[in-house]
């Protein structure tokens, strides 16, 4: 775990686009923003993803220059902005509620920020025209906002976003105000058009579908601090402390001192498994070290029949079953009160002839040496 | 969909909400106007009440109808008339536009307070209320008078050697019509500018526009209803206005209203003070019907979203 954030780290070496520099945000007594340090690449579409409160929206508001920071330093393409105004920079954002001018009609919407830089008419009709023909709402020039609908306000909004070709494009939620299902189609379709343009972006969302879809890195936020950055893929499969593995996916967490550590292998005592787990790689800490394992869902085998008593196994009966159609989620509760969570597909039992377990049934749950994740903080 | 169904719903019952304001108007707006408008076309009378009958009925038989045109004759061939409507219009106008420059920057620094101070603000706007209008206007002669405060006071510090004349004249005119007339224009301005969604002035400020470019092109358009309510609120009553002219105007000062209160009171003539107060209800009446049209049109158009 430790190796991923040198990972992350190494990779984003190459003169980053964007350097957030120890970024530090107060208002008052409170800390917003807690020394944050980012490198963004130039055309990478990043997620910073966080709980409401864990001063993503801070840090983007800084960015775009609605806020001072306290104290640290943006660089942009080589260029300081940290005391820039919001009307020099050249970044744009797209808002939440995407503050559409109501006044405005669609084009005069697009054409705002063209016609601030004193361009010449013919120049702001044809980039106009241009972004009208990118998020698809030619059709829609003159109408004003309130005359569409939700989705197509969004691509309004992102229009109007990248008219002026902007260095670094800030969303902030840019699907929060969608329904579920508009949103999920929408995802990629904003994705598409992204990278279709080319622009280095930036989202804040608290939403990790939406970040897991969107985003080629993530960074977790919470209580002001970046705790993670990384590929999707990296952080769900080696989150780095508790609270990434809990915030991104549903996870089982046991605590527990560390009994064994071989070079190659650890066994961690879990009074709430009432067994050991075996883990084979290995990790650096002394024994006797308080850590945590953390066992997805679907790593955890659900077994009818019974199992041999060792590392890794644990006996309990079925609390409550969660059908999701083409899996359920079964909860076991164990001797110890702890429910664990198991992920079966649906076509599990049929496949090994086996009567699906019911409410009350004793089962047994186990998961290979290699699954379990341990954290340290 | 949701709220058309909600209406139908609702109809007995929003037909009885709408019958009380309805009838309200009906009866201390529309049947009054009646009045005037019948009496605007009889003749001055030695008589009580002191004008003609238009209809002459004997026996409980309708004899003849006369409407006289005379009184209307009269205000359009007498130039007194024509320039006094114009002289009314012109000091409701300006004091439409100075209340409009004054009130714009206090409506808007009163939307933009902090809310736990804008009660308190907005409190003192309308604190003169309480006061009687007549007792306010009495407390601005008190002021302006050649022996009033103001000059004692400036005297009295050497700063003149002999009063200034503020009284009488279209400096107090002005002064007494925007100072009474002012919380008209800043109420109905504050109430657009507060609501007005503080985060059209961020993205305004994303895309490049500075401050004052941002109010001209956002705050500005964004407010103009707010704009043409105070300026209505203002507009209208000024017209007509009578107190403050004849208390604090000057004697050359012609406003509608003064000629009203003559001819209803001082030469009794009914039937020319009616004409008179016909055609300035006639001349006010247009704008608003052309106003109403344009505000039902945005609002339905709204009311599609």
């Amino acid at each position: 775990m430790v190796e991923t954030v040198k990972q992350a780290a190494a990779s984003a070496q190459g003169a980053p686009y964007l350097r957030i520099a120890n970024v530090v945000k107060k208002f008052g007594d409170t800390t917003a923003v807690d020394g944050v340090d980012l490198d963004i690449r130039k055309n990478e579409i990043f997620a910073l993803l966080g709980s409401s409160g864990c001063g993503k929206s801070t840090l983007l508001r800084m960015l775009a220059g609605m806020e001072r920071p306290t104290s640290g330093k943006i660089i942009l393409d080589g260029e300081d902005i940290t005391a820039l105004a919001p009307y020099d920079r050249p970044i744009n954002m797209m808002f939440q509620s995407y503050a559409l001018f109501p006044h405005m009609s669609v084009a005069d919407n697009i054409a705002f920020g063209l016609k601030q830089d004193k361009m010449p008419k013919g120049e702001i009709d044809a980039r106009v025209a241009e972004m009208l023909d990118l998020v698809q709402m030619r059709k829609y020039a003159n109408r004003k906002p309130y005359q569409l609908s939700g989705g197509q306000q969004q691509r309004v909004a992102l229009a109007r976003s990248l008219a002026k070709r902007p260095k670094l494009l800030l969303l902030d939620e840019p699907l929060g105000a969608l329904d579920k299902k508009l949103r999920q189609q929408t995802q990629l379709e904003l994705v598409n058009t992204l990278e279709q343009v080319g622009v280095t972006c930036i989202m804040v969302t608290h939403d990790q579908e939406e970040a897991m879809t969107m985003a080629t890195r993530i960074g977790i936020m919470s209580e002001g601090q970046l705790l993670q950055i990384g590929s999707p893929a990296e952080i769900y499969d080696y989150p780095n402390c508790r609270f990434t593995a809990e915030f991104i996916g549903d996870t089982n967490m046991f605590a527990g001192p560390v009994v064994v550590d071989e070079p190659d292998s650890v066994e961690i005592d879990s009074p709430e498994l009432g067994s050991r787990i075996h883990i084979d790689h290995g990790i650096t800490g002394p024994k006797g070290m308080q850590v945590w394992a953390s066992i997805r869902p679907e790593d955890v085998h659900l077994d009818v029949v019974p199992q041999a008593a060792g590392p890794n196994v644990a006996r309990g009966q079925v609390h409550d079953i969660a059908y999701l159609g083409s899996f359920s989620v079964y909860h076991v509760k164990l001797a110890s009160g702890k429910v664990v969570k198991s992920m079966v597909a649906a076509n599990h039992w049929h496949e090994n002839s086996i009567t699906p377990p019911t409410w009350g049934d004793t089962v047994y749950v186990s998961w290979r040496p290699d699954m379990p994740v341990v954290l340290t903080r | 969909m949701n709220l058309a169904r909600l209406m139908r719903r609702l109809k007995p019952g929003k037909g009885a909400v709408i019958a009380v304001p309805f009838f309200w108007l009906l009866l201390f707006f529309l049947v009054p106007f009646f009045i005037v408008l019948k009496i605007s076309f009889a003749e001055q009378d030695l008589a009580i009440p002191p004008f003609t009958s238009l209809l002459q009925v004997e026996d409980g038989v309708l004899q003849s109808l006369t409407l006289y045109f005379g009184n209307f004759h009269f205000i359009f061939t007498d130039g007194l008339y024509a320039a006094t409507y114009l002289s009314s219009l012109k000091v409701a106008f300006f004091t439409t536009v100075m209340c409009l420059l004054l009130g714009y920057p206090i409506a808007y620094a009163i939307a933009r307070a902090d809310p736990a101070r804008r009660n308190v603000l907005l409190m003192l706007v309308m604190l003169p209320f309480w006061t009687s209008f007549l007792l306010r206007v009495y407390a601005w002669m008190g002021l302006l008078n050649e022996t009033g405060l103001i000059n004692n006071f400036l005297l009295s510090i050497g700063l003149i050697s002999e009063p200034l004349h503020l009284f009488h004249n279209d400096f107090s005119l002005y002064l007494v019509m925007v100072y009474a007339y002012l919380p008209f224009m800043i109420l109905p301005l504050f109430s657009h500018l507060v609501k007005m969604d503080m985060r059209l002035l961020e993205a305004a400020a994303d895309l490049g526009a500075g401050p004052i470019k941002a109010f001209l092109t956002i705050t500005l358009p964004l407010s103009k209803n707010g704009i043409i309510a105070g300026s209505m609120m203002v507009f209208i009553p000024a017209v007509g206005e009578f107190v403050i002219p004849e208390l604090v105007g000057g004697t050359d000062t012609l406003m509608i209203g003064k000629v009203l209160w003559n001819e209803f009171f001082d030469n009794n003539n009914w039937p020319m003070a009616s004409a008179v107060a016909i055609i300035m209800v006639l001349m006010l009446i247009v704008p608003i019907a052309l106003l109403h049209r344009y505000e039902t049109r945005e609002l339905e158009g709204k009311g599609n979203a």
